[in-house]
């Protein structure tokens, strides 16, 4: 109930403070528009695919190693080393993003400047590794309950055709618990495309076109933080319509999701 | 329904403003909440009266000092007069520099204004172009809004018109930090960066360059030399609680003048 109203009233909102901008400046300006010089240009398209090329390198990178490492714990680690790694995710789960921003800017940040020889660090690949990071603990535990939750006979009936235990593990478990998984992915995105705080300081936020991941760039999160708290008029009613853009990526990604896990092929 | 009648409860406890009798409230540009806390704290201590600093950005400062959700609002920049209601009173609290900062590594000792303006336009992409070493240019800006920018903007003439609105010259692909606090960390940590910041922030971890040949320090500024310099401004009601109005009476006196020097500032009086 308190959900549905904090949701209703969020769109309500967002959708009411935004409105003026996308009048203002038209919608195809404003969601395709390449420059962002307020007052005169609100383009937030640069800040579109930064967004979208830093949560698709995040899962490409992050969500493998967060399956294997849920299937290793579920079904391979002996009991001794699951009750140390286990602890050790739940407790990534519980670092606050500016500790990850700040490891970002002090370790990643220089490890890329001296590995690429650039002048500067903050780059979108920097944003990449630390969201990579930041996403594990989500996918890794959800995609583990899951396994878990399978029930014994898909694994033993495996192994009594005579499957091996990873061949059993690949092939029967993680198909078998798909939706979990695909939950645990989605909920990573959403992470991943929410994250503010970490982003704003590691990836430089400049608002150009980036040309590459070696190149600054600045999201839609970030575009909001940093800009919120000096704007006015319909500067701030952009940075609504920002929000407003963030609002359906999370829609569609959430109706992506639902129709992923009803549409299953056993 | 008794849980949204909570709710709305709850909401409109929140909304209720200034509940703490007596408490000054203070909210606006990051630049001058530095010394404002500092100003707040000894205001504080003689005279038992409590106040809350807010760093929120110019821009939110002058609009919560017009609404009266601050009895005082902070800004770094000039204000515009259609920015103010005719009842607010503007008064210059202090004075000071803006620094372009460079990392302590970099041998780069002196810059012309239009070197700077040129290398925040992308026009001089190498340091070597300037005197140092063959590495290209990390530059660094705070975001769109900021008093320090602003002024930086308005001094360095990194301003241009598009469809009659005045925006930044500054090249799209700089770097951008929002606070005194992240420009520094950066240009400390990347020895090609040059960023700018207010100039009582800066201290051993970057260095201030001389521009034009004149050093950024508080007697060039006070004498006029050192061009990169804007007002501290803080906006009051004309009708604002007394307790404000003390508050900045003890801000102008003798005392807070020298906490504002002592602190890197220029004081006004």
């Amino acid at each position: 109930m308190v959900g549905v109203i904090s949701v209703a009233t969020i769109g309500w909102f967002v959708f009411q403070e935004g409105l003026p901008a996308f009048k203002e400046a038209g919608i195809v300006n404003l969601v395709l528009g390449r420059e962002w010089l307020p007052p005169a240009l609100y383009g937030i398209f640069p800040m579109i695919v930064s967004t979208l090329i830093s949560t698709a390198g995040a899962v490409v990178i992050g969500v493998p190693i967060a399956i294997l490492t849920a299937v290793f714990l579920a079904e391979l680690a002996p009991k001794w080393l699951a009750d140390i790694v286990r602890p050790a995710v739940e407790l990534l789960a519980g670092i606050p993003s500016v500790v990850y921003g700040f490891f970002g800017l002090v370790i990643i940040v220089p490890a890329i400047e001296t590995l690429f020889n650039i002048p500067a660090g903050n780059t979108i690949l920097a944003g990449i590794i630390v969201l990579a990071i930041m996403i594990l603990p989500t996918v890794i535990t959800i995609s583990e309950t899951s396994l878990r939750a399978l029930p014994p006979v898909y694994k033993e009936g495996a192994l009594a055709l005579g499957a091996s235990h990873i061949y059993s593990i690949f092939k029967v478990l993680v198909p078998a618990a798909r939706s979990g998984i695909f939950t645990g992915v989605a909920l990573g995105i959403a992470r991943a495309i929410g994250e503010t705080m970490a982003i704003i300081m590691v990836m430089g936020n400049a608002p150009a076109m980036p040309g590459s991941i070696l190149e600054p760039a600045r999201t839609l999160t970030a575009n909001i933080a940093m800009e919120m708290s000096y704007a006015t008029g319909i500067h701030s009613s952009a940075l609504y319509s920002t929000g407003i853009v963030l609002l359906v990526f999370i829609v569609l990604l959430n109706a992506s999701l639902l129709y992923l896990n009803r549409t299953r092929s056993y | 329904m008794k849980k949204v009648i909570g709710l709305l409860t709850a909401v409109g406890l929140m909304a209720s403003p200034q509940v703490l009798a007596g408490t000054v409230t203070v909210s606006g540009s990051t630049s001058v909440a530095h010394v404002m806390e500092v100003l707040a704290e000894n205001y504080q201590n003689v005279s038992n009266k409590n106040v809350e600093v807010q760093s929120t950005g110019s821009s939110a400062g002058i609009r919560a000092a017009k609404d009266g959700t601050s009895m005082i609002g902070m800004s770094s920049r000039n204000v515009k007069q259609s920015e103010l209601s005719s009842d607010t009173k503007e008064i210059v609290i202090a004075r000071d520099g803006i620094a372009a900062a460079v990392n302590n590594a970099n041998p780069v000792k002196n810059l012309t204004q239009e070197q700077i303006s040129k290398i925040y336009r992308g026009e001089i992409k190498n340091w070597s172009e300037v005197g140092g070493e063959s590495r290209p240019i990390v530059v660094v800006t705070r975001e769109n809004g900021s008093g320090t920018r602003g002024a930086f903007e308005e001094i360095m003439k990194l301003q241009r018109t598009i469809n009659g609105h005045k925006v930044t010259a500054i090249i799209p692909t700089a770097q951008v930090g929002n606070g005194n606090g992240m420009i520094k960390t950066i240009v400390a940590n990347n020895p090609y960066a040059i960023g700018y910041i207010s100039l009582g922030s800066v201290d051993d971890s970057l260095r201030a360059i001389d521009v034009d040949g004149v050093a950024a320090t508080d007697d060039n500024i006070a004498a006029g030399d050192y061009q990169i310099a804007r007002p501290f401004i803080v906006l009051m009601d004309k009708n604002a609680p007394s307790t404000a109005q003390d508050f900045i009476e003890y801000i102008m006196s003798a005392d807070g003048q020298g906490i504002v020097a002592s602190e890197g500032y220029i004081r006004v009086q």
